[in-house]
């Protein structure tokens, strides 16, 4: 990233570990964060407005990931490669953050990936605990996420799968065939964030009406509300008040 | 001569009847007349034995149910949308609304996640683990006391149904105990709890297992042996371990086949692996099954609970990291339950700093580090997962829950198709949806 305005480059700042909320190396930046308090007009009486930082989530893991991990890793790249596809082609990182472990899949490969998952006796991922969508505007080329946790009764074990597509091709596989009880789960996620789950038996509205125009949890979608007069001082609507990220 | 009830109009799709009730022999009559075999009942969203606003959509030839469809989304209220635009803290006021009958296990799961992002799984006080624990084994007996309640109210047996609400009232009158509010708790707090137990409470706990030691056989002498609750319960709803596993379907349908997974056991949280129970199964896959594995569990939840009594030692109930715990403790003051004067004595007479701190937590709340979690806890109806996402910032990025109820209700169509309209009423009582979860 280029220097900003300010003279400031948030590069920089990834190496400082002291920061609050700073972790992980490489991840995907999510947020460019400004000063420190949230207030965005007026002058800077704070002195930490010139402050710009880069948000990142946690980055790719190296070997070993410790634990049970590793060989979750090793039997799916070995089932992976005894049905002809690269691991490296249809994994594209795995990040191991807080206890849990994360395989983020290239789409076109998803359910190839999950049944693989399911169905070979060292992985037996048997159940799947449905969709969460998840809308970063700033992650260009790969705005929506649809985020699958996998469980394992047979092992004991949970995983996570992260798919994500670009905002002008919403389109991610539908996990359905593999794992049925997604049906509901893939409505609701396209209800509020516009994911298309190709091959979804009937991809319709779940929570919103039939006729709703736009997806509500998108980051753009804004909640709405209304200020209020409370002993005589206005406060405003949710979304309008102060925020301090 | 029968008085008309049910006005009848022509559309596109074949003759609409609005059922009003009492008017069943008019409509079969008039369809008797029509060369049209198939029959659509729209069943809710306001019908009093679908649980809440839950809408039906069953496809009947005779009495058969050849198809069966659930309408839902009558309850969404955007609290995944809400919880966006508060900080970590407030949030557990929107979750603990979500699945209304299990206010406990929704801020439960919503900490667990918020404490993994955090990082201070480990520095929850001992005190607070255990009353989490105690509340939500607490909050399973009411849970299961009201779908035992309701579902024998729709077999119209209106004894346990009254004796099921009299079980839960004794329960509801702790909670307004401990956390002042008979629902909507919001007591469970990232970094431990709002507040120590009241004086008092233990004994009144005490003297609650007691009662409810000598209630809960009741429940067997009423129904357990009861020929008319079997004949109405016994292979109906069948979902069989394939089917569970497919729907994804968790909690006592998924024990009812067989299997003993129950994610206190499997993937224990809040030290319940240190508790003693047992996690009862059965085989039948019935909503007879299901009815026999919540009183047992209810059973066992008693004996958790009084663990829970036992291992109570005085000590903190919330986190020691300054900031991140809430900087007041409650105390009742004459105008009810706030910020303890002591507190406030110190914030505005002695230390300037402890007010800047006080200020910074209540108005800004505390920063969670980028990423993602999920926590999971087995609730009355199933795995209540939660996926946390932070950008870094003092308001959640993104939370989704995965309701047990939201999941488990896929597995109407397939507990239902090919049976009786009749039993469709039983085979829904029996998965135990509540709306507030399931539409969120």
């Amino acid at each position: 990233m280029s220097e900003n305005s300010n003279g400031v480059n948030p590069e920089k700042d990834l190496g400082a570990s002291n920061l609050p909320g700073q972790r992980g190396e490489h991840g995907e930046e999510i947020r460019v964060q400004r000063g420190m308090f949230g207030a965005n007009n007026g002058g800077d009486t704070s002195g930490y407005g010139g402050l710009v930082r880069s948000i990142r989530l946690p980055g790719p893991s190296a070997r070993p990931y410790g634990g049970w991990f590793d060989e979750v890793a090793d039997e799916l790249e070995g089932a992976l490669e005894e049905q002809d596809l690269l691991p490296e082609n249809a994994i594209e990182k795995t990040v191991v953050d807080r206890g849990e472990l994360t395989f983020h899949v290239v789409r076109e490969h998803l359910v190839q990936v999950a049944r693989t998952l399911r169905d070979d006796p060292a992985l037996r991922f048997e159940l799947c605990t449905g969709v969460s969508g998840v809308h970063y505007p700033n992650d260009k080329g790969r705005e929506l996420h649809a985020v699958f946790h996998l469980r394992s009764l047979t092992h004991g074990r949970l995983i996570r799968l992260e798919v994500s597509a670009p905002d002008s091709d919403p389109h991610v596989p539908s996990l359905v065939g593999v794992y049925p009880t997604n049906d509901w789960h893939e409505r609701e996620t396209y209800d509020f964030f516009g994911l298309i789950f190709d091959g979804h038996p009937a991809l319709t509205r779940i929570m919103m009406p039939d006729d709703w125009q736009g997806f509500p949890q998108r980051k753009d979608y804004p909640l709405g509300g209304i200020a209020v007069e409370y002993k005589g001082a206005q406060i405003p609507a949710p979304d309008q008040r102060r925020s301090y990220s | 001569m029968s008085t008309s009830h049910a006005s009848a109009r022509e559309t596109t799709e074949g003759t609409v009847y609005t059922v009003t009730g009492g008017d069943w022999d008019e409509i079969a009559q008039s369809a008797a007349k029509s060369d049209d075999e198939r029959i659509i009942v729209n069943m809710g969203p306001q019908h009093p034995s679908t649980h809440g606003v839950l809408r039906l959509i069953l496809e009947i030839d005779g009495e058969t149910v050849t198809e069966a469809r659930c309408g839902i989304g009558y309850l969404h209220t955007g609290i995944e949308k809400n919880l966006e635009y508060r900080t970590w803290t407030q949030g557990t006021t929107f979750v603990t609304r979500m699945d209304y009958l299990t206010p406990f296990f929704n801020e439960t799961a919503y900490c667990l996640g918020v404490e993994k992002l955090l990082g201070i799984e480990e520095q929850i006080p001992d005190r607070a683990n255990i009353i989490r624990v105690l509340l939500m084994e607490l909050n399973r007996l009411s849970s299961h006391l009201v779908c035992i309640a309701t579902g024998g109210m729709e077999l119209g047996a209106t004894t346990i149904m009254i004796y099921g609400f009299r079980d839960r009232e004794l329960i509801l009158d702790l909670y307004e105990l401990i956390t002042g509010l008979r629902m909507n708790h919001a007591y469970i707090r990232p970094g431990g709890l709002a507040q120590d137990l009241p004086p008092g409470a233990m004994d009144q706990l005490r003297e609650f297992v007691k009662t409810m030691k000598k209630n809960l056989p009741e429940y067997d002498k009423l129904a357990t042996g009861n020929p008319i609750f079997k004949a109405r319960m016994q292979d109906v709803g069948y979902l069989d371990l394939a089917g569970c596993m497919a729907l994804g379907a968790t909690g006592p349908i998924l024990r009812s086949a067989g299997l003993p997974h129950d994610l206190r056991k499997t993937d224990p949280y809040c030290g319940y692996e240190t508790y003693d129970f047992e996690v009862p199964t059965a085989e039948t896959c019935d909503s007879y099954g299901r009815f026999l594995i919540r009183l047992e569990e209810m059973r066992q939840s008693l004996r958790i609970i009084e663990q829970c009594l036992d291992r109570l030692e005085p000590g903190p109930v919330m986190v020691a990291d300054k900031k991140i715990a809430w900087p007041a403790q409650l105390a009742l003051g004459p105008d009810g339950l706030g910020n303890s004067l002591d507190h406030i004595k110190n914030i505005m007479g002695t230390s300037m700093e402890a007010l800047i701190h006080h200020f910074k937590l209540v108005t800004e709340g505390f920063r969670v580090p980028p990423g993602q979690a999920y926590a999971a806890v087995e609730s009355p109806k199933g795995e209540l997962g939660v996926h946390v996402v932070s950008d870094g910032g003092t308001r959640p990025y993104r939370v989704h829950f995965r309701d047990p109820s939201f999941t488990n209700l896929q597995a109407m169509a397939a507990m239902c198709e090919g049976g009786q309209v009749a039993d469709v009423i039983v085979a829904v009582a029996s998965i135990d949806p509540v709306m507030g979860g399931v539409d969120r």
